[in-house]
């Protein structure tokens, strides 16, 4: 099965550890990522906060560029970019006021043929999580994680409705579907902080602090999250003396399902998640 | 334009119905809905850091009170997580009057002081601008330099560059698409 992929630009840089693991895994499952040639960013939390116009005409570039390139569905690893695409297509399918002025900024005619994905969605409803545990070598016994969706893979909810927004579930499975224990937890879809993570890092180690001691409290060993925001601020913003480490849930799915790479791209993250893997035996 | 002046808790404030108007219009939310039942605030971590939680902005922007809701900090702590939009019993998406909060004040002038997220946001913009994307290397850089703090976070970068998430291989491709929608975006910013 052969998609279109965005990428976005944090998978390029702070996210690389999620590019490297959605690619890997896609293959692992018999999928075929075509990155968009020539996408642009999608805009994020500054487009949309300065210029509504800018927020529109960016994301709706990107669409279509993925109408131009083969027409195919769009999959979106990043949750801020998946919201921003997602949401310049539903207002593009369902107002034609807007879809008018996305068709003049973008300077292109929609066709709607091209439907966005997260990654998370094509391996629930496309794959489905049955055939995901076929194809788990190495179960994540013992493995308690609590899983952390942030705020833009399931709000707005009318945009596109996979998961429950409140209490979602998606996640939970998937990491049940992978032999891992998902716990029961309140905060799951608390706001992270997202991009004042520069501007504002002492709201954000607020936020942070108070999610992570949540997921300690609930007995989790670490956490599984989507959006490399989300996983960057869970990590850069910590308090000093707190080091559960965070995992992207491709990388969880590299592991259980025995890929090779998947040292490479821990390595990579700023908490080293090798002690709580060694001590599970699940590394190596 | 009737206008008047309160006295909030908050300080005298005055009031301008034409801006209530304003941002019924531009968010396109049913304001006049809000009956204050605070599952807003309730929901919000971000703005417990500012002034105002989003039910008192509401009601501010219900009694007109442009100057205080435009120079308030929490309208540039919101962080657009939609849990008040989702929870609102009336349907009224916050977040959308919050987007408009902020493209007012900046058009205005009006920002707090000290507040730097509008010059975040227009590093953020000014890199998509110029090469269609954002290497998070640069804007970081280009962030720092602005704020006078080379050295703050200097360990972190260092941490994030030796894993290889900060590259630094400069992307100088220029997208006449890109600069086609800023110019054409421009004149509502």
């Amino acid at each position: 099965m052969k998609y279109s992929y965005y990428p976005g630009c944090s998978l390029e840089a702070t996210g690389v550890e999620y590019n490297l693991s959605t690619r890997a895994v896609a293959g692992a499952l018999g999928m075929e990522l075509v990155e968009l040639s020539g996408w642009i960013c999608c805009g994020s939390s500054s487009a949309h906060a300065i210029n509504r116009d800018l927020a529109l005409g960016l994301a709706a570039h990107n669409i279509a560029l993925a109408q131009e390139q083969g027409g195919r569905d769009l999959v979106v690893p990043c949750s801020a970019c998946y919201t921003r695409l997602s949401r310049a297509d539903y207002q593009m399918r369902h107002d034609p006021g807007e879809r008018v002025r996305a068709e003049r900024l973008a300077g292109f005619s929609y066709t709607g043929q091209v439907r966005i994905y997260s990654f998370l969605e094509i391996v629930k409803d496309r794959v489905g999580y049955a055939e995901v545990t076929r194809a788990v070598r190495r179960p994540l016994a013992g493995l308690k994680v609590a899983c952390y969706y942030g705020c833009l893979l399931v709000r707005p909810p009318e945009v596109r409705p996979f998961d429950r927004a409140e209490d979602p579930a998606s996640l939970d499975e998937l990491a049940a579907a992978l032999g891992a224990e998902p716990v029961p937890w309140c905060y799951k879809t608390t706001c992270c902080g997202a991009g004042l993570s520069l501007t504002r890092p002492e709201v954000v180690g607020k936020l942070v602090a108070r999610i992570l001691s949540a997921a300690r409290e609930a007995g989790a060993g670490a956490l599984v999250t989507a959006c490399p925001l989300c996983q960057n601020n869970l990590e850069m913003r910590r308090p000093a003396d707190e080091d559960i480490p965070v995992f992207y849930f491709t990388e969880l799915m590299g592991l259980a399902l025995g890929l090779g790479e998947v040292s490479g791209w821990l390595k990579k993250h700023l908490v080293d998640p090798f002690p709580l893997l060694h001590r599970l035996s699940l590394a190596g | 334009m009737a206008t008047a002046t309160l006295y909030l808790p908050a300080g005298k404030v005055t009031v301008d119905a034409a801006f209530r108007e304003e941002v019924a219009r531009l968010s396109g939310q049913p304001l006049e809905l809000c009956f204050q039942c605070q599952k807003c605030a309730s929901g919000c971590y971000p703005t417990r850091e500012g002034d105002y939680t989003p039910n008192e902005i509401m009601r501010l922007i219900q009694y007109g009170a442009r100057e205080a809701v435009l120079k308030s900090r929490t309208i540039w702590l919101c962080t657009s997580c939609e849990t008040c939009g989702l929870r609102c019993p009336n349907g009224i998406r916050m977040a959308e009057v919050m987007d408009i909060l902020k493209q007012m004040a900046v058009a205005r002038g009006i920002v707090p002081d000290g507040e730097i997220s509008p010059l975040f946001h227009n590093l953020f913009l000014n890199e998509i601008r110029s090469t269609g994307r954002v290497q998070e290397t640069m804007l970081m850089l280009k962030y720092r330099l602005k704020t006078g703090g080379l050295l703050a976070d200097a360990k972190l970068g260092w941490q994030l560059f030796r894993r290889g998430k900060l590259p630094l291989v400069p992307r100088l491709r220029k997208d006449p698409a890109v600069r086609r929608i800023f110019e054409l975006a421009g004149g509502r910013g």
